[in-house]
Formats: C-alpha cells, sequence, structure tokens
C-alpha cells in the first residue's frame, strides 16, 4: 500500500466520529467578522496607506501623474544609482528623466548579475491601507520576483487611489492565486538578536514608495 | 516522531537547570515581556478580534474534519499546477523523499527557510548521513547552527542568546560554513545582522535547491504561503531552480478567501505586526520566474495519531504564532530547550506527546509542565483550549487507555512514575467506599499526629519536597459532627 492510502486512510478513521450530515464548509463558518476596519474616505484611506508604510519604515514619496518620471529620477540619483533594473511592462515614461543605466529584467540574467545593480523601479498590483502592504503579483509592470529582492533599493510606484484597498479580505478578492505573489510591508527586518529590529537581512534594505495620483481623475471623482 | 532531542532528560530535570541560568532568564523575561505588549497593542487595533479568531476556530476545525478530501483537492490542485506531490508517513520516509529528490539534481547543498517541520524530522541530520549540506538562512537559525544550539522559540528560536554570545559564535564558527565574519566584528545588532548578510548572500546566489516548509495550504488553488521577516525565505522560493517544501498534513485551509482570516490574525498574533514584512504565495511553478520545478512533500509523522484523539485532535488548528509561549509563566522560567521538542512551550507540551506518542520519560513528563493558568487559551488566535488538553493527557498518562499509534488503536499502559499516584487514588477510592475503615483510619491519624514527618518518605518525597503536608486535626470531622450535631451543641 502507497504511503498516500496509508495517510489516507489513517485519516478517515481518525475522524469516523464526525457525522456524515456534518455541517458544509459554506455554512461551517461564521464570517461575521469586518471586511475593513472603520470607515474612511478614499483620500483618508490613502492617507492611512502612507502613514503605515511609514511607520514599517518604508520611505514615501507623493507626487502628480506628471511629476513622476522627475521624481523617480530623483530618488535615483539621491541614492547615487548608476544602473536600474525595469520590468519589460514598465511604462517607458517613468525612466524618461533618469540617467541611470537601464537593466532589462532578462531569463538569462543570473543572480550574481542582479546583485551587481543598484536599485529597481515597478509598480505594483495593489496596496492594502491598513497594513501598509504593497503587493506585486509578477505582472508585465512588476517582472520576476527576484528583481525586487535582490538589488538593495526597491522603489515601487502605487497608483492612487486606483490601486488601494482598506484591508486584507479586500486585497484577497483582486489577486489571482494563479500568480506568484510578493507582500511586502516595509523593509526586509529582522528582530532576531534580542528584539531589536534591524532592517534588510536579505531583501531591499531600503523601500521607496511612490504613491502617484491621476490629478485628472482625482478631480473627476472628487 | 523522531524529534526527541536525545538523551534529554523529563521537563521537571531540564526546567530544574534552566531556571538557574540568570542569563537565560534574563534574556527570557526581555523576549517574552516585550512581545506580550506588542502583541496585545497590535490586537487591540482590529476590532473584530473575537470574529477573526472564531472564524480562524472554525475553518481549521472543518478542515480537520474533512481532512481526507481536502488531501486529495490539494493533491489534484498542485499537481495542475505543475507540482509533484509526494505522501510520507513519518520522519524517516520524509527524509529518504527529500534526500532523493536533492540527489536526482546532482546538488550536494541546499538552503533553508526555517520549517519547523524539517526540524521535526530531523531533515538537516539526514541529508548531513547523505552527504548533502543544508544551510539555515533564517539569522536565529543560522545562530541555532552555527552554535551547534538547539532553537528554543518558535518565533525567535535563538531568543536565548543574547548580542555578546551572537557575536563569539559568528566569529569562530562562520569561516567553517562560508564566509567568515568580518574582522573586527562588534556586537551591535546591526553589525551581526550585515555579517550574516554577507555570509548567506554567497549560499543564496548560487543556490541550486531550496527547501522550505509553508504556513498555508489552499486545497482550493494549490497554492502554498510563507509568511517571513528577513527576505530568506523570498531568497530559498524564488532564486534555486528547484524547490522542495515539506509541510504538515494540517497545514490545509479549504480557500483563497480563508487566507483573510489568517493573514490578520497571524501576523498580529505572532511579532505583534499589522503584516510581516514579507508574505509570498506560489501556486505550482511559474514559467520564467521561480524555480521551474517544485515537490511537496505532505507530511503525517503522527498528525493522523492526534487527528484520531476527540479531545487533543484541536492542538492540529496551531499555526505556530507562538504567542502562548510568550504569556506562559512556566516557559518564561524553564526556556525552551526544557520542552525536549522543536515544539516548546504550551502549544508544545501537548503537540510533542501527541506527535511521538507519551511512551518517552519527557513526553510524559510535559503535560504536567504547565501551571493551568489559561493564559495561553485567551491569547491563541485559533482558540486551541491548551489546558483542556493538558489535564485529558495528563489522563492518559496517569490511567493509560485507549490511543491510537501509527494509525492503529493501541492500550496505553499508565506510565512509569506515577504508580504512587495511582495507587494512592485507589487506597483513597476504597476507604470512601468503606466507611468503617475511613473513620478508623481518621481517628488513628489524629491520635498519632505528634508522630507525623513533615516531608513524605519514598516516592511521595518529590511531591512534598515543593510543599508543606497539610497538618492533620485533632479531630476527624466526621467526629467532631457527630459529638456537636453538626455545631448545632456546643463545639469544644
Amino acid at each position: 500500500m502507497s504511503s498516500r492510502d496509508v495517510i489516507l486512510g489513517r485519516v478517515r478513521r481518525a475522524i469516523a466520529d464526525v457525522r456524515q450530515d456534518d455541517t458544509p464548509y459554506e455554512q461551517a463558518v461564521d464570517r461575521s467578522y469586518l471586511r475593513e476596519h472603520g470607515a474612511r474616505s478614499v483620500a483618508e484611506t490613502v492617507d492611512l496607506l502612507a502613514e503605515n508604510l511609514a511607520d514599517y519604515r518604508a520611505v514615501v514619496h507623493r507626487c502628480q501623474a506628471g511629476e513622476l518620471a522627475a521624481t523617480i529620477a530623483g530618488l535615483l540619483t539621491e541614492r547615487g544609482a548608476e544602473t536600474v533594473v525595469a520590468p519589460v511592462g514598465l511604462d517607458e515614461a517613468w525612466l524618461a528623466a533618469t540617467d541611470a543605466t537601464r537593466v532589462p529584467d532578462r531569463l538569462g540574467s543570473t543572480p550574481h548579475e542582479l546583485d551587481a545593480v543598484d536599485s529597481v523601479v515597478t509598480a505594483c498590483a495593489v496596496a492594502i491601507a491598513e497594513t501598509g502592504t504593497i503587493v506585486l503579483d509578477g505582472g508585465p509592470d512588476q517582472g520576476r520576483r527576484r528583481i525586487t529582492l535582490v538589488p538593495d533599493h526597491h522603489i515601487c510606484v502605487v497608483r492612487v487611489p486606483d490601486q488601494v484597498v482598506s484591508s486584507v479580505p479586500q486585497a484577497l478578492e483582486r489577486l489571482d492565486p494563479a500568480r506568484p505573489l510578493t507582500w511586502i510591508s516595509g523593509p526586509s527586518a529582522t528582530s532576531d538578536i534580542e528584539l531589536d529590529r534591524v532592517e534588510g537581512v536579505h531583501g531591499p534594505r531600503t523601500l521607496e514608495v511612490v504613491l502617484v495620483s491621476d490629478q485628472a481623475r482625482a478631480e473627476v471623482s472628487s | 516522531m523522531s524529534g526527541t532531542f536525545v538523551g534529554m532528560p523529563a521537563f521537571p530535570e531540564a526546567a530544574h537547570e534552566a531556571v538557574h541560568n540568570a542569563t537565560l532568564r534574563g534574556n527570557l523575561r526581555h523576549a517574552t515581556h516585550t512581545i506580550r505588549s506588542k502583541r496585545a497593542k497590535a490586537v487591540a487595533e482590529v476590532s473584530d478580534w473575537a470574529a477573526l479568531r472564531e472564524a480562524g476556530k472554525q475553518i481549521k476545525d472543518h478542515t480537520l474534519r474533512h481532512l481526507h478530501r481536502y488531501l486529495v483537492q490539494l493533491e489534484e490542485s498542485v499537481t495542475a499546477a505543475g507540482g509533484t506531490v509526494h505522501w510520507a508517513a513519518d520522519a524517516d520516509e520524509a527524509n529518504r523523499i527529500v534526500a532523493e529528490l536533492v540527489k536526482m539534481t546532482g546538488e550536494s547543498e541546499v538552503v533553508k527557510v526555517k520549517s519547523m517541520a524539517t526540524q521535526e524530522i530531523g531533515l538537516n541530520e539526514a541529508l548531513e548521513a547523505e552527504g548533502i549540506r543544508a544551510y539555515e538562512t533564517d539569522l536565529a537559525e543560522l545562530i541555532v547552527q552555527l552554535g551547534k544550539d538547539r532553537p528554543s522559540h518558535i518565533l525567535v528560536p535563538a531568543i536565548h542568546r543574547n548580542r555578546g554570545e551572537i557575536r563569539d559564535i559568528f566569529a569562530r564558527e562562520m569561516s567553517e560554513w562560508g564566509r567568515p565574519a568580518p574582522e573586527g566584528l562588534t556586537d551591535t545588532p546591526s553589525e551581526l545582522a550585515e555579517a550574516a548578510r554577507l555570509h548567506l548572500r554567497e549560499k543564496f546566489l548560487r543556490a541550486k535547491v531550496g527547501i522550505s516548509g509553508a504556513n498555508f495550504m489552499v486545497a482550493e488553488t494549490g497554492t502554498l504561503v510563507v509568511v517571513e521577516s528577513e527576505g530568506n525565505g523570498r531568497m530559498c522560493l524564488t532564486l534555486p531552480e528547484t524547490l522542495i517544501s515539506v509541510v504538515g498534513i494540517e497545514k490545509i485551509v479549504p480557500t483563497w478567501q480563508d487566507l483573510e482570516v489568517f493573514l490578520q490574525t497571524l501576523p498580529r498574533s505572532s511579532t505583534a505586526e499589522r503584516m510581516n514584512p514579507y508574505t509570498s504565495t506560489w501556486t505550482g511553478t511559474t514559467d520564467e520566474d521561480g524555480p521551474q520545478t517544485f515537490h511537496l512533500v505532505l507530511l503525517d509523522n503522527g498528525r493522523t495519531d492526534t487527528l484520531a484523539d476527540e479531545v487533543g485532535r484541536q492542538a492540529l488548528r496551531c499555526i505556530r504564532c507562538s504567542a502562548c509561549l510568550n504569556v506562559c509563566p512556566v516557559y518564561e522560567r524553564a526556556g525552551g530547550h526544557a520542552y525536549g521538542s522543536v515544539y516548546p512551550g504550551p502549544i508544545g507540551a501537548i503537540l510533542s506527546p501527541q506527535l511521538r506518542g507519551i511512551q518517552s520519560e519527557i513526553d510524559a513528563s510535559l503535560p504536567y509542565a504547565s501551571s493551568l493558568c489559561g493564559a495561553c487559551y485567551e491569547v491563541c488566535p485559533v482558540a486551541i483550549d491548551i489546558p483542556e488538553v493538558l489535564v485529558h493527557l495528563r489522563e492518559r498518562v496517569v490511567e493509560g487507555g485507549l490511543t491510537t499509534r501509527d494509525g492503529n488503536k493501541v492500550v496505553l499502559k499508565p506510565a512509569k512514575g506515577h504508580a504512587a499516584e495511582r495507587a494512592a487514588m485507589r487506597a483513597a477510592r476504597w476507604a470512601f467506599s468503606h466507611p468503617g475503615a475511613l473513620r478508623t483510619g481518621q481517628r488513628l491519624a489524629s491520635r498519632t499526629r505528634r508522630f507525623h514527618p513533615r516531608t513524605l518518605p519514598g516516592p511521595g518525597k518529590a511531591w512534598s519536597a515543593s510543599r508543606d503536608l497539610p497538618a492533620v486535626p485533632a479531630e476527624p470531622f466526621r467526629d467532631w459532627w457527630q459529638r456537636t450535631q453538626g455545631g448545632k451543641a456546643d463545639s469544644k
């Protein structure tokens, strides 16, 4: 008998006390917990995102759509970044103002090559205000998971308010489980030594989040 | 479960040594109190905590009650997503499967992200025996591995070490395992973390095989979830060509939506954060992104035996947050090593004896490693009634009885060392059902009270070592009642 059969057989015998007409899954769980915590306007939700990102030591910047290229170029210059890796589907205009040499997100590039890159710029799939989290789903403007992992400096652009949700339940609704997801709340951190928080053990030590608002859209919706 | 630390003494003995270690107690007190108060704050932030806790409990209970169905569904969805599923009935089988998979890649080293399941089965040692070196990559796990030590906490396994000790371990051991520690390394946490970053980065960038655990597996989609802080998890999950995940069968949740409960309760209960810095999910393999070969090893190793116990099975709801450790007065003083298992603290006291059985001295002693104060139950985000299970297991230790080992029903003999307790109870039962004998005995006791010792001899010695024996009254209660007609007549 295979171990599969052994284990499944043991499970069946172990739960023989469970009645056959046991409550189906749909009724087994009381989902009276909240879909989001507190009532906020759209602007307040974005403010909360900025606040919680900063609380987790991400560096938060805000700008209008027209200023994005200049903002990103400024951040790269400030960092002294000479090379920047960007996913294939990233809006070309975002990197139009920087002098940093662009490194493509190639299948063949080795982790060692990535390790030599100064910065990475990506978009995101969704951002969660209540927890200060950005989520990447490997889409064309976010690239392979490793490009936001190996370089030491990550600039992530969040379109507000479109890409912002309040809560974890709302974020999961928007995400596709078939895609590989990376949830990022602040830069890499450890508290393993006497519970002293230290940023950056393996992931990027600096996370900068640019909240870019589409002025035209904001006016329409207000 | 082969996870008993070799030569481990029973809990009282191990704890006795630990409480005399002032450094250990200081480190632990600082750690548990800090996390405890931070956690209370993080939990207070969400007004629906009680509802989330209840939902978490119900999801896990439902899954356990239909586990065979969800296991099969998970297998189907992982396979459909491009993964391969393996089943391991016990530690040896799991180790054999993993070693075989690593050998098939032709590699002789692997990077690991902290996984309690692989610690439980002793995977590193098993791989070593096959000529494969496994590198732990979580900072705390690295400290434990380099220090040839054992983990003492679920979340922060090296919490028993202070910065000075860590510096010495790094300076002494790193060169044995790869890149040496920088010259003149001090004991500031940022410098120590930097030394670990450089040391481990070399390994990550060349690793071809990664080994992980998982916090959750979604039956509906075949998605695995790893929750972490440092990014070593992301390194192990995305850089290697082959990924092998070893996961206990109880880690299933039925649907994608269920994650909304646990991704809220786990970080707040565990590190007291709104969200941990990194969460990775993967569903099989993804073209051109991450490992192109994915193996899932589903581990039983005592879990189905635990499931067979109607009271004890709730321990399988555990999501390994470690909140119960941080509030436990016994853990705080005894330290994690005293529990003789990778699962220390209150949850360890009910999980280890169920996974391993209560035949060994350490496992028989674990249900007693508690004051039954109930704080662990209060903080548990999936509402495991740890005191209830402890009492249930104590009964099993003392009385023996029907239990399940390796899938078979067996009748356990009462554990050794509890003979006196059992004899005393049996004598009490006899005496209470023979009133004449009881009366005679009580009168005899009263008359001889001047000669009674302050401590008990023989098997009762341990009990009276930490307690004063109650004084025997000058007159038995029943004699007093009869003489005074229940206190109505004048008493003496």
